[in-house]
């Protein structure tokens, strides 16, 4: 094959570019939450978000990086003309991109997941055929974007109906709060961890086998909770806050579940997104490595799942840390008990979508989870046309994104071909 | 670019914080029926003068901060409490301070004076009809915590409690009114019957101020009974 290092080239800069564009705009939804409820300070949500998007990205990418690496088109379909998958994923980068590029712009709520996902279809079905798309799980992925926000709304609701339970419909409230945060905190470094090592830790090339790895996240779990305790000690008590608002103190102590709510977020997060920009450079990559052959075995290269991670993190440092800012101000009646209760169960749900391998939008799982409190009664305020607007956006996204790849292949084939 | 972000507007305003400002500002309106009607036994048309353009001032103040919270509250927003229970409750507050308006205003406008010996009554009267908007007050301070715990559980009890004593002190009310009237009654032939006819008015007032503030007490009730 010919231009081999300019297609390399390219390839690394247009997912680079891809991921620059999650870290710019998609991470700060993923910390939406988490800012608004005032547990932590912008500074801490960059910092928190810069560290886990690039572990999440790095440790437990691999699964959804494979699937759009070689799960929605069958590769082994293009044998014969290895130059037109790789026309075609960076077409689909470049397209995806160049939408978000113009839906943030316009300030639409366009998730990058439904972007990728429908320009590598539409640079498929169009750009060589319609048997080469693997319909079937596409079928399985679109329903997982219906199933996310669904789950993580029931999550929400049935976790913050327990945290009512426990913690505030009782005698003692703070007493509680301080008794049972740990045991949520638990749970987030538990199920992270599980998932990342079952799933995640073989694609960079360490093997673990069940038991081990049911040993190891419970074992994070308690290190996790452990510093959950201690951080809830040196929390400063003031009986004088509750003297107004008799839960001051209590939301004190959901602030600090909302930290490690707010870390295992960006990791879910990390672990889902990276591959929107890493999985066709993937593919690409795997075409060159094996000399214009399609291996279907060929590992994932982890300098690509390291270059997703630094993507990501560059993109929020440059511009995402100024939409992190513009949350954060204009989210301001959510408190922590609530905004624990919709985070986790969009990081549950995301991370377990993460090492099944599905890419779904992590907006929408956050707005499923968000709407999940809020039919518990929770949350004092919820714009329902916004939410209308954001689930409908994929409807537009898919051709969207589908249309720009095919545009961007013929260019791509013209050019390099 | 401007970094506009949609994740953010799926979060609207509280209107727990701004129902409880307005009926802050709606018991401060009340209560200085107190100041006033003190003016008036003294017969001191200038104090009254000055208490009432303050209570003017603040239903006023009150007004400003309802249209603020309507324009808050447009359609397809989705709130823990019922929008139309809640709309209700603020107009009950609203009206609560119109009254208390009316009151001070027909009462400057045409300088009314107070038979000496039903003067204790009254004060009385208005003392205690401004005790039962301070208790429906009480009650909306608590929504805050009714947020907090899903309006559910202990929480709810505590403002059930509160809306049994604020029933109780309307119905205090509901006597010393009577009390009133009788007084009125003994005098009627003694005065002019043109002061008479208003006097009745402005006790018929006085006690609106004590069905009023129960009704923003039912409303609430209603509110969190969905």
């Amino acid at each position: 094959m010919e231009h081999q290092v300019t297609i390399l080239v390219l390839a690394a800069l247009f997912g680079l570019f891809m991921a620059w564009g999650i870290g710019a705009n998609d991470v700060a939804n993923a910390m939406g939450t988490s800012v608004g409820s005032r547990a932590v300070t912008i500074k801490q949500a960059i910092v928190i978000a810069a560290v886990f998007e690039f572990a999440g990205a790095f440790l437990a990418g691999g699964e959804v990086t494979s699937t759009i690496r070689k799960g929605i088109v069958d590769t082994t379909a293009f044998a014969g003309s290895p130059e037109l998958l790789v026309y075609g994923m960076l077409a689909a980068l470049l397209a995806a991109g160049v939408w978000l590029l113009i839906a943030s712009h316009f300030g639409w709520p366009v998730s990058t997941t439904h972007s990728i996902v429908g320009a590598v279809v539409g640079f498929a079905a169009v750009g060589v055929g319609v048997e080469v798309v693997k319909w079937d799980k596409i079928g399985s992925i679109v329903m997982s974007w219906v199933v996310s926000p669904l789950l993580a709304g029931t999550i929400a609701y049935l976790l913050f109906m327990s945290v009512q339970r426990l913690i505030l419909d009782t005698v003692e409230p703070l007493r509680n709060a301080k008794r049972y945060v740990p045991a949520y905190i638990f749970l987030v470094g538990f199920i992270v961890a599980l998932v990342t090592l079952l799933k995640g830790l073989k694609h960079v090339g360490m093997k673990v086998s069940m038991p081990e790895a049911y040993a190891y996240a419970v074992l994070f779990g308690i290190v996790c909770a452990g510093l959950g305790v201690a951080a809830i000690r040196r929390l400063h008590i003031d009986p004088a806050a509750d003297r107004d608002f008799h839960f001051a103190n209590v939301e004190k102590v959901f602030a600090i579940l909302m930290i490690a709510t707010a870390c295992a977020m960006a990791f879910a997060h990390g672990s889902n997104d990276v591959a929107n920009a890493i999985g066709p450079v993937a593919a690409v990559v795997g075409v060159v490595q094996s000399g214009g052959e399609i291996a279907q075995k060929s590992a994932l290269p982890p300098w690509v799942l390291l270059l997703g991670g630094a993507g990501i993190v560059l993109g929020l440092l440059t511009y995402g840390q100024r939409v992190i800012r513009t949350i954060g101000t204009r989210i301001t009646d959510l408190t922590p008990s609530r905004g624990f209760a919709a985070t986790l169960a969009a990081a549950t749900t995301v991370v377990v979508a993460s090492g099944t391998g599905l890419p779904i939008s992590t907006t929408h799982t956050l707005v499923g989870g968000v709407l999940g409190v809020g039919l518990a009664r929770g949350i004092s305020a919820l714009n329902m046309r916004v939410v209308r607007t954001i689930f409908m956006s994929w409807i537009v996204t898919l051709p969207a994104g589908a249309i720009l790849a095919v545009v961007f292949f013929y260019l791509l084939r013209a050019i390099l071909g | 670019m401007a970094p506009s972000n949609y994740f953010s507007r799926l979060f609207g305003n509280s209107p727990v914080s701004p129902l409880q400002r307005h009926m802050e500002k709606v018991c401060a309106c009340v209560a200085e029926l107190i100041p006033f009607f003190e003016a008036v036994l003294a017969r001191d048309v200038e104090r009254m003068a000055e208490v009432q353009a303050s209570i003017a001032q603040r239903e006023k103040e009150a007004d400003a901060l309802k249209h603020e919270l309507r324009l808050q509250l447009p359609k397809g927003i989705m709130l823990p409490v019922s929008r139309r229970d809640l709309l209700e409750v603020l107009s009950m507050q609203d009206k609560l301070a119109n009254r208390a308006k009316d009151i001070a205003g027909i009462m400057l406008g045409r300088k009314m004076a107070i038979p000496e010996s039903v003067a204790e009554q009254i004060m009385e009267f208005v003392r205690r009809s401004v005790d039962a908007a301070m208790q429906a007050r009480k009650a909306i301070n608590e929504l805050d915590e009714l947020l907090e715990t899903g309006f559910r559980g202990r929480e709810l009890d505590i403002v059930d409690r509160m809306l049994d004593e604020l029933d109780r002190i309307e119905s205090e009310t509901d006597d010393i009114q009577v009390h009133v009237r009788a007084g009125i009654f003994k005098l009627e032939d003694t005065l002019p019957p043109v002061q008479v006819m208003f006097l009745y008015q402005v006790i018929d007032w006085i006690g609106n101020l004590g069905d009023r503030a129960q009704r923003v007490g039912s409303r609430l009730q209603l509110m969190l009974a969905r």
